[in-house]
């Protein structure tokens, strides 16, 4: 008793600790933790939650009696919950998904064939996004500042309105027609060539580009309005230097932010996208597998889109600690 | 801020109508359309299978020979109908999620925060997988599933939202008074972020459309035989090679739709946020010229500076400086002329908005758009910076003029190290490595004694105290070789001490480097101490232009010397009210016609509020623009003893009455 007392003294100590990175690591940490376990939970009573038997749902209603009792032993599914709830966390630890429903195939080995085609489509969206929108944005701003070209300030709010309007998926079908279908510069569908990367890609990067230029120009336009700029223009530095050494670094903040954003935004824009191809990623996987019941395959592909979320978050928010450690960590 | 207004303000704006009328468009489609073209979409023509455009089918026909364009604008209805019950399940869930911790007791609440805080960074679409497998695919899993995925930003938006109204005073006063935290929250927190609550559900109805369409798309939403447009569209894709319209339709139609949400939605918030009521204005050309012409009709600019040469650091001649404000332009400074000679102190005193600080920017050629500057002549170092390309002056400046500013906490860069923000004034200026450049930084800094420069040099501004920061400053404008030195308010952010230290600094520059000083200050206690020369500057002008050791005996301003007594003394009488100027200096946009002190003299006439004076110099140089000037020994019948709460609590327009009934007391 006196021992548990004391470890507590301590736990609370440290978490308390002079450090405010360690308090920030502690608070983060343990957030992350539990967003994670509510995930898991989540995504355990999915199969649960479902009406019906969901084994009798996915085999389809001819399936032999025995077939179905089978598989519902196979998948754990006669165990009390609280059993299958601990199976199933301690199944996660090993790496062990479960079970495809329908083909008995195991979800991380499915899981494993499918996620790097989402992956690549996601990063090279978000790459493109950034190369694109930063310097535009930037450009933007500076070309924009104190009320400068009007015309080019309302053509530029208007394209991006409009841009950032079309869902990626109908983006989708448009150049789908335009570039494959009438012109036939890129492959309609699936992942064959190096060419059939593009379209999916610049489906998924045009209206987070739209939205991005338009954050990183007001962003930048605040910073150019700061007195530090004013200093920098004392120091009469040449314009370029102004604008890369002095206003860019300090709209970095909003441009992370945004960055964690659009990574998790990515999660709905390929599952859409994905189908569009036909691409071979985990999008058209999990369609799929709601279309045809197969619920243990879902379970695991929430899992790993919901668990990819919570890392970006995190990441993100250390990431912006480490820039910026008077405004991250001191929020309680 | 009531509904009215934000309705009007869609009305008004393009942007509003634009979007009223698609609305309009989509309403007037979900409600006719299923019964105008409702048959047509339905009939199944087997000899028009799969067919592309033709005038009979704008849009081709389907598998089954229906026309697509019918079965696109009866879709209408299904689509419409789906999004906003969604947003309504989503709306009603996410209130009662968001508002439920307010009233609930604290252990039941705060894992619903929690719960909330955890769905709400999850992508919506994602949730709605999730809830589409729980709930089933088809209309109503789709429906459900939507509204839920929408229901924690609502609970988020219900939180933030009721947070800021829980906090008003109207709210205290309920939970003084007993009222139950039910009843608060239906009587006093619900109807106030109803508005934009409901704002944001029109924005949300938009992403819901886009998001069913999805939805449908990938088969997981509306089923055979109902369509909406999400369905239409994946069967329009299956076959975009035969007939890419009968893809593109229901495209368009699901884009136009969510715009005709989101707009109304934006322009609402627009409204209600009152940006609708930042209005553009128009360059007048007329006022431009007029404060563009140099020497037209301009009292305060018959004395240009005589002086020229080598010796002559800073001319300024006729000097303005406009800003294009949603009224139109204002000149706050309006002809303004001195010289600085080599080594010189001097000194700029005014009240706040006496047009100092925006002078001295001007002068140093760092006033931006929307500002513009029009000069007879603003010649630094016998350069005319007024003619010169920005290109051509930008080493001169660079190298040859400092400047100071008033706040070392927001003028230094916070994502970069002192030491490198120093060195970059030496090292884009001049051919040296950036080894030397930062040599030099830590030079500069021992020399302002910073304390350990070399440490100091690798912090970051704020790790620095505001003393040592302004040190930093000056430090970083003797990294080159300056003949000018302007300090705007350097002191002012500063606690009276640094003040001293700061001021004993300059000084000492300026005798070790010979540089010249314009030092801008309000305080003119600060400037008599530090300053060979003294302008004193009211409403954009100079006013008066006086050595600083004659500042006591010799000023001849009544504001000179109104501003010179109203300085409190250590021996001064403390039960006595602290002495100040009646009334304020009028506005930039609002210069009267005459004097501009005129309202808040004691000796104006009637000539001073007629015709305003010129500054006119005296043999010895002293200049001074006022009608009635104080002859040296006269006695001062400016001041008015007064207590900052009286004055605190005058409005603007019982400042001239009072002045008055103070003046004829004084009389």
């Amino acid at each position: 008793m006196a021992s548990t007392t004391a470890t507590q003294a301590i736990l609370i100590r440290s978490a308390r600790s002079d450090n405010p990175w360690v308090s920030f690591l502690v608070r983060r940490g343990g957030q992350f933790l539990l967003s994670v376990w509510v995930l898991v939970t989540a995504a355990f009573l999915m199969i649960h939650l479902v009406p019906g038997d969901p084994v009798r749902a996915a085999l389809g209603l001819n399936a032999p009696a025995e077939l179905v009792e089978a598989r519902r032993a196979a998948l754990g599914l006669d165990q009390p919950l609280i059993v299958q709830y601990f199976r199933y966390i301690g199944g996660l630890f090993t790496g062990d998904m479960g079970t495809s429903m329908i083909t008995s195939q195991p979800v991380s080995e499915i899981i494993a064939t499918r996620l790097p085609a989402t992956l690549q489509l996601a990063l090279l969206a978000v790459v493109l996004v950034l190369l694109v929108s930063v310097p535009l944005g930037v450009t933007m701003a500076v070309a924009t500042r104190g009320g400068r070209r009007r015309g080019l300030e309302l053509a530029f709010a208007t394209g991006s309105v409009i841009l950032a309007a079309i869902p990626e998926f109908l983006l989708a079908v448009g150049l789908v027609y335009v570039f494959a279908v009438s012109l036939g510069w890129f492959p309609v569908a699936g992942n064959t060539a190096p060419l059939s990367l593009v379209l999916p890609v610049v489906a998924l990067a045009v209206g987070p580009i739209a939205v991005f230029s338009r954050i990183i120009r007001v962003e930048v336009l605040s910073v150019l309005g700061q007195d530090f700029i004013r200093t920098a223009r004392a120091k009469r530095l040449a314009p370029h230097r102004i604008y890369s050494r002095h206003a860019l670094p300090n709209a970095m903040t909003a441009t992370l932010t945004l960055t964690g954003l659009l990574l998790t935004g990515m999660v709905a824009g390929t599952v859409l996208v994905e189908n569009v191809f036909a691409w071979p990623g985990l999008g058209t996987m999990i369609v799929q597998s709601i279309l045809t019941k197969d619920y243990s395959v879902v379970q695991g592909i929430v899992l790993v889109y919901g668990v990819g979320v919570l890392i970006v978050n995190l990441v993100i928010d250390v990431i912006l600690a480490l820039l910026d450690p008077r405004s991250t960590i001191r929020e309680a | 801020m009531s509904a009215r207004t934000a309705w009007s303000g869609i009305v008004r704006s393009p942007l509003g109508i634009t979007a009223l009328a698609l609305m309009l468009l989509v309403t007037l489609g979900a409600i006719f359309a299923p019964i105008i073209w409702g048959a047509q979409a339905e009939q199944v023509n087997p000899a028009a299978i799969t067919q592309g455009p033709s005038a009979e089918h704008l849009l081709g026909t389907d598998t089954l020979g229906r026309d697509v364009l019918a079965r696109v604008l009866v879709a209408t209805r299904l689509s419409v109908v789906l999004a906003v019950i969604a947003v309504i399940i989503g709306v009603v869930a996410g209130t009662l999620l968001g508002t439920a911790p307010s009233v609930l007791p604290r252990w039941l609440g705060r894992p619903i925060v929690g719960f909330v805080n955890i769905a709400v960074a999850f992508p919506g679409l994602l949730l709605a997988l999730f809830f589409a497998v729980i709930f089933g695919v088809g209309s109503t899993g789709a429906v459900l599933a939507i509204g839920f995925a929408m229901a924690p930003q609502f609970a988020r938006l219900t939180q933030t939202l009721s947070a800021a109204i829980a906090g008003r005073d109207f709210i205290s006063a309920a939970q003084v008074a007993g009222v139950s935290r039910v009843r608060i929250l239906i009587r006093h927190i619900l109807p106030n972020i109803g508005e934009p609550l409901i704002v944001n559900a029109t924005v949300a109805a938009g992403s819901a459309l886009l998001a069913f369409a999805g939805l449908s798309f990938l088969g997981l939403g509306v089923q055979v035989p109902e369509y909406d447009w999400g369905r239409l569209l994946g069967e329009g894709l299956n076959r975009i090679y035969l007939n890419p319209a009968a893809a593109l339709g229901p495209a368009v139609a699901v884009v136009i739709a969510g715009l005709a949400f989101n707009l109304l939605g934006e322009t609402a918030a627009a409204a209600l946020g009152g940006r609708s009521a930042r209005r553009r204005h128009r360059l007048p050309a007329i006022a431009l010229s007029a404060a563009s012409t140099p020497g037209a009709s301009t009292p305060g600019a018959t004395q240009p500076a005589q002086v020229d040469g080598e010796e002559v650091v800073l001319l300024v001649d006729d000097l303005r400086v406009s800003f294009l404000t949603p009224s139109g332009w204002v000149t706050p400074v309006r002809g303004v002329s001195f010289t600085v000679s080599r080594g010189e102190a001097i000194g700029v005193v005014g009240e706040s908005g006496s047009g100092k600080s925006l002078t001295a920017l001007a002068a140093a050629r760092l006033i931006e758009r929307p500002g513009h500057v029009a000069a007879a002549r603003l010649d630094f170092c016998g350069t005319p910076l007024m003619t010169t390309s920005d290109r051509a002056v930008r080493s001169l400046l660079g190298t040859s003029l400092a400047m100071v500013f008033q706040d070392p906490m927001t003028s230094f860069n916070p994502t970069r190290r002192i030491g490198s923000q120093l060195a970059e004034a030496s090292s884009e200026h001049q051919d040296i490595t950036r080894k030397q450049a930062m040599d030099r930084a830590i030079e500069r800094l021992q020399s302002v004694r910073v304390p350990a420069a070399a440490r100091r040099a690798r912090q970051y501004p704020h790790e620095f105290s505001g003393g040592m920061r302004q040190r930093a400053m000056i430090a970083m404008g003797l990294m080159n070789h300056p003949r000018l030195i302007i300090a705007d308010e350097p002191t002012t952010a500063l606690d009276v001490t640094v003040q001293r230290q700061v001021l004993q600094l300059l000084a000492g520059v300026r005798r070790d480097t010979d540089a010249a000083i314009l030092l801008i200050s309000h305080d003119i206690a600060v400037v008599a101490q530090t300053c060979d020369r003294v302008l004193v500057m009211y409403a954009g002008r100079i006013v008066e232009d006086l050595p600083a050791v004659t500042l006591h005996t010799e000023a001849r301003h009544p504001y000179t010397r109104a501003l010179l007594e109203v300085v409190p003394e250590l021996d001064a009488d403390r039960t006595e009210p602290l002495k100040m100027i009646p009334g304020r200096p009028p506005a930039p946009g609002a210069f009267p016609v005459g004097c501009a002190f005129a309202a808040r003299c004691p000796l104006a006439t009637e000539l001073c509020r007629e015709r305003d004076p010129e500054l006119v110099a005296d043999a010895e140089g002293h200049r001074v623009a006022c009608w009635h000037p104080v002859s040296g020994d006269a006695p001062v019948p400016v001041t008015i003893a007064t207590t900052a709460d009286e004055t605190a609590a005058d409005e603007t327009a019982a400042d001239e009455t009072a002045a008055e009934e103070e003046e004829t007391v004084l009389r």
